[in-house]
């Protein structure tokens, strides 16, 4: 059976299913705003946080304690946040209808998959780890090799790349227009636009907008950053004075509030055991001095987002700490040449200080404005939620077999 | 006599010839225009604008962490902790510390600390890390004021910040310890004065990602880098004693940072002697590929005015200018521009500099057909960059410079800001804020979240705030079909309450 023939019946099967759970009325979309954001006067939600007291230098929003976030992204409607939700958890969006956005960024796994690398339709493995969706607001580099800039540049990726999601294009929009409740919930979402059908962009915008709402800024770090030092045990303040300090120097790159400077760093991290050394930013930006650079990630809620680094080397961030105290370019491979990041260096921890690291970086977790994962969606699929999906797909075939 | 003294022997009469040639030459045709260093020429008015921040800092005042802000002082003498000290303290407190040895780590992340040395005859408070301690001091606050301490031994930095606005570092001595002697970073409006650093692995002052810095008096050496301004702006390093260090003073854009910009940075009226300590540099660092012997140098930095500095005896050459692509061990930055553009040398006095380049200077040197030890080096492009008076030096790579128009930065005071009071928050806008912030994560106005809907607690609360914010400092059980809510006595009092007015008044 051809792969076209294959599609063909995939998008025969969704349609059905699309018709079979056509329920206008059943999908309102939500008309205020999500938690944290404020409704303007234009009726859009901008995110307010305790961090708006403070201003930062050259407004980068990186420094210290009090320092004020970087420039992020709000000013969607709640229709179009929610609209994004339903779209986030819809496998509908891939090819094959088995995998969403949530199969890899699972809010009950801090918005990735707990798998050293990612897993797209029928199981293939990509090269690298997903990264959290936590404070995807404030960033403007996406992917560990930094290729993409904005998250509509971003989100192109994994919806189309044939080991991810695995769509096109025209199947997204040929599914989504086929299905009447996503027709009236993109109407509710954009009720200015002139034509009946649904548009890429507005796909796109909807994750976007979804996506962007995802914020975690209230852990018991923010609260002693706001001044409430007791929020924190000696332990975990002598592990954030070893972070920021200059010998372990972690803050340098994962830099307060958000922990992450968004810059490219080369740290020479080794690969899993058996897999060559992955390039990195080389490849994005041309330049050889960037090898096996990746972006620098957020540490908020790190504690959920094991296995660690761009391809998931390490089990738990013990192993991570010893990672950055086992000398500079230990891990790179012989006869692989190196640019090394000036801060890695061999800081020549203690066992000790290690562990108060590990504690430290247990503070940064904030899992309070977690979304709730729709219900039922309009594709009539039900929601994936990472590890559910080998139950998802037999529910979807049965599903279709009803149909 | 080695064949090295020989050929510097050499170069050094060919120089002098070369000399006498050229000013046979054109002396007797037209001599050069001199521009003086004061009065007559134009005056450089700086790079920062007045209109937005009025400078009332003038003369010597260097104070822009303003008077104390509450006249508590606490006392911590030798045996007792700073760091309980600076636990237990209000913002605004003076924390005075009498002479002693004390073995421990400070930090301050709270505002308007002023940890006050107190020195009685030769006997300073000692900042011991023993070999063993990561950091001496470490603050996050505003107003922050570091003065009088020795600091040793300490393996990371002695003073550094992360963040913090309107610090004043004064008056410390730093030996032997670590990374950076004084690393503010991140911050704006900061003084760094009358410091004595020396014996530093990296740069002994060192000021980075940070707006509107003053550094001045300072006495630096032993170190591989003295002052190191790196990726910041209006700066002004005037009046220090830098010596043998392996390069003395440096304005860059060090590539990889979040912060990509070098500009407005005045260095002027320092000693630069002799700057050729062999590079101690840890591997990798930045610094680790100065050539030694390097007086002044600028990578990839924009309106750097150099003028009227006394740079003598640095081997290598007294002032190096170059960009991203012709310096030792750096990386690429795709997102900065890698061209140390509108330098302006002004009058220096340059003596015995260059007298033993680094090879690449040799023979950049014979692409010209230069001969002689070189005052001023600039490789790599460098866009309107002018200079003063260039018949009196040796330089090489300068053919782009114009010459300049101005030939002074006296009307140039400093770039610092006048005290700013601690921030002024409206009630109403903590409110709201923490309401949005913290509240909104388990209430919603009418549905069921974590907590009950904010309906239900208006019903219940109608006039009075003040319950509100005495039960979210101490909450207890209330309702069996919801979790108990956790203590809000993070939030100060007066932000208690806020929040517990603004959600009385919220709508929807």
């Amino acid at each position: 059976m051809s792969v076209r023939t294959l599609t063909l019946m995939t998008s025969a099967l969704l349609l059905c299913v699309g018709i079979a759970t056509a329920d206008n009325e059943a999908f309102r979309l939500r008309e205020y705003c999500p938690p944290s954001f404020e409704e303007s006067a234009a009726g859009t939600c901008l995110l307010r946080t305790m961090y708006d007291f403070y201003g930062s230098v050259q407004g980068a929003g990186l420094g210290g304690t009090q320092t004020a976030l970087p420039a992020h992204r709000d000013g969607f409607t709640p229709q179009q946040i929610d609209l994004g939700r339903y779209l986030f958890f819809d496998p509908v969006l891939s090819q094959d209808g088995s995998v969403s956005c949530a199969s890899c960024h699972n809010p009950e796994q801090g918005f990735s998959d707990n798998l050293p690398r990612s897993k797209g339709i029928g199981g293939q493995e990509v090269a690298r780890a997903a990264p959290t969706l936590w404070n995807t607001a404030f960033l403007n580099k996406f992917f560990w090799d930094a290729h993409a800039s904005t998250l509509e540049e971003q989100m192109v990726g994994p919806l189309f790349a044939p080991d991810e999601m695995g769509n096109s294009p025209e199947q997204l929009l040929a599914t989504l227009n086929n299905i009447p409740a996503y027709r009236a919930l993109f109407q509710q979402a954009f009720p200015q636009r002139l034509g009946e059908q649904i548009q890429l962009d507005e796909v796109y915008l909807s994750l976007a907008a979804f996506q962007t709402s995802l914020i975690s800024l209230n852990s018991r770090y923010d609260r002693y950053a706001h001044g409430y030092h007791a929020a924190l045990s000696a332990p975990e303040v002598e592990g954030l004075n070893i972070f920021r300090s200059f010998v372990a120097r972690c803050a340098e790159c994962h830099t307060p509030p958000l922990f992450t400077n968004q810059q490219v760093a080369v740290i020479g991290a080794p690969e899993p055991e058996g897999r060559p050394i992955d390039i990195g930013a080389e490849r994005t930006y041309n330049a050889p001095e960037l090898k096996a650079g990746f972006k620098v990630p957020t540490l908020r809620n790190i504690t959920k987002t094991a296995p660690y680094m761009h391809s998931g080397r390490f089990d738990n961030l013990r192993e991570v700490a010893e990672f950055y105290n086992g000398g500079r370019g230990h891990a790179v491979p012989e006869g692989v040449d190196l640019q090394l990041h000036w801060h890695i260096s061999s800081p020549d921890l203690t066992d000790y200080e290690l562990d108060r690291l590990v504690d430290f970086l247990g503070t940064l977790t904030d899992e309070s404005l977690t979304p709730e994962v729709p219900r039922q969606l309009p594709s009539g699929l039900p929601p994936i939620n990472g590890e559910r999906r080998a139950r998802i797909v037999t529910t979807q075939k049965t599903s279709g077999d009803a149909s | 006599m080695n064949m090295g003294k020989i050929l510097a022997v050499i170069l050094v009469l060919a120089a002098f010839a070369g000399g006498m040639v050229i000013g046979k030459g054109s002396r007797e045709e037209s001599a050069p225009v001199v521009v003086e260093s004061s009065g007559s020429a134009a005056s450089y008015s700086g790079g920062f604008s007045a209109e937005d921040n009025e400078f009332t800092l003038s003369g010597n005042s260097k104070s822009v962490a303003g008077p104390p802000m509450s006249d508590v002082v606490v006392v911590v003498r030798d045996g007792e902790s700073i760091q309980a000290a600076v636990q237990d303290a209000e913002p605004g407190t003076t924390i005075q510390v009498m002479p002693g040895t004390y073995r421990e780590t400070v930090f301050i992340d709270k505002d308007g600390i002023r940890l006050i040395g107190v020195i009685q005859g030769s006997e300073r408070p000692v900042l011991d890390g023993e070999g063993e301690l990561n950091d001496a001091i470490l603050y996050s606050g505003n107003n922050i004021v570091v003065e009088n301490f020795k600091i040793t031994r300490y393996k990371g930095n002695g003073i550094m910040s992360q963040a913090g606005n309107n610090w004043e570092i004064r008056n410390n001595y730093i030996v032997d310890t670590g990374v950076y002697g004084i690393f503010p970073q991140l911050g704006q409006n900061g003084v760094v004065e009358h410091n004595v650093v020396s014996g530093i692995e990296d740069a002994a002052i060192y000021v980075g990602m940070s707006d509107n810095v003053h550094v001045a008096y300072n006495d630096v050496y032993d170190s591989v880098a003295g002052i190191e301004i790196e990726n910041s702006r209006h700066a002004i390093v005037e009046a220090n004693r830098v010596y043998n260090n392996t390069g003395g003073i440096l304005a860059f854009i060090t590539p990889g940072l979040p912060i990509k910009t070098t500009y407005d940075v005045i260095i002027r009226n320092n000693f630069v002697l002799a700057n050729n300590h062999v590079n101690f540099g840890a591997p990798g660092s930045t610094v680790a590929g100065i050539p030694a012997g390097t007086g002044i140098l600028v990578m990839a930095a924009d309106d750097v005015v150099i003028e009227g500095n006394i740079i003598k005896d640095n081997k290598n050459a007294g002032i190096l200018i170059t960009d991203h692509s012709n310096a030792a061990n750096v990386t690429i930055d795709p997102e900065s521009e890698p061209n140390s553009d509108r330098v302006k040398i002004l009058n220096n006095t340059m003596i015995n500099n260059g007298y033993e380049p680094v090879t690449e200077i040799k023979a950049y040197m014979l692409t010209e057909l230069k001969t002689g030890n070189p005052d001023i080096v600039s490789v790599g492009p460098s866009k309107d960059s002018c200079i003063v008076n260039r018949q009196q030096y040796i330089t090489v790579g300068l053919g782009g410079y114009g010459d300049c128009a101005v030939g002074n930065t006296i009307g140039l005071g400093n770039y610092l800001l006048p005290p700013v009071p601690p921030r002024e928050i409206k009630p109403e806008d903590k409110g709201k804020i923490a309401y949005l912030g913290v509240c909104a994560g388990c209430h919603t106005y009418t549905g069921r979240m974590i907590g009950p809907p904010v309906q239900i607690i208006q019903a219940l609360y109608m006039d009075n705030p003040q319950g509100i914010a005495e039960y979210i400092a101490n909450p207890v059980k209330k309702r069996e079909d919801y979790p108990e809510m956790p203590p809000q006595n993070y939030l100060d009092e007066e932000t208690r309450l806020a929040v517990a007015q603004y959600m009385l008044e919220v709508k929807k």
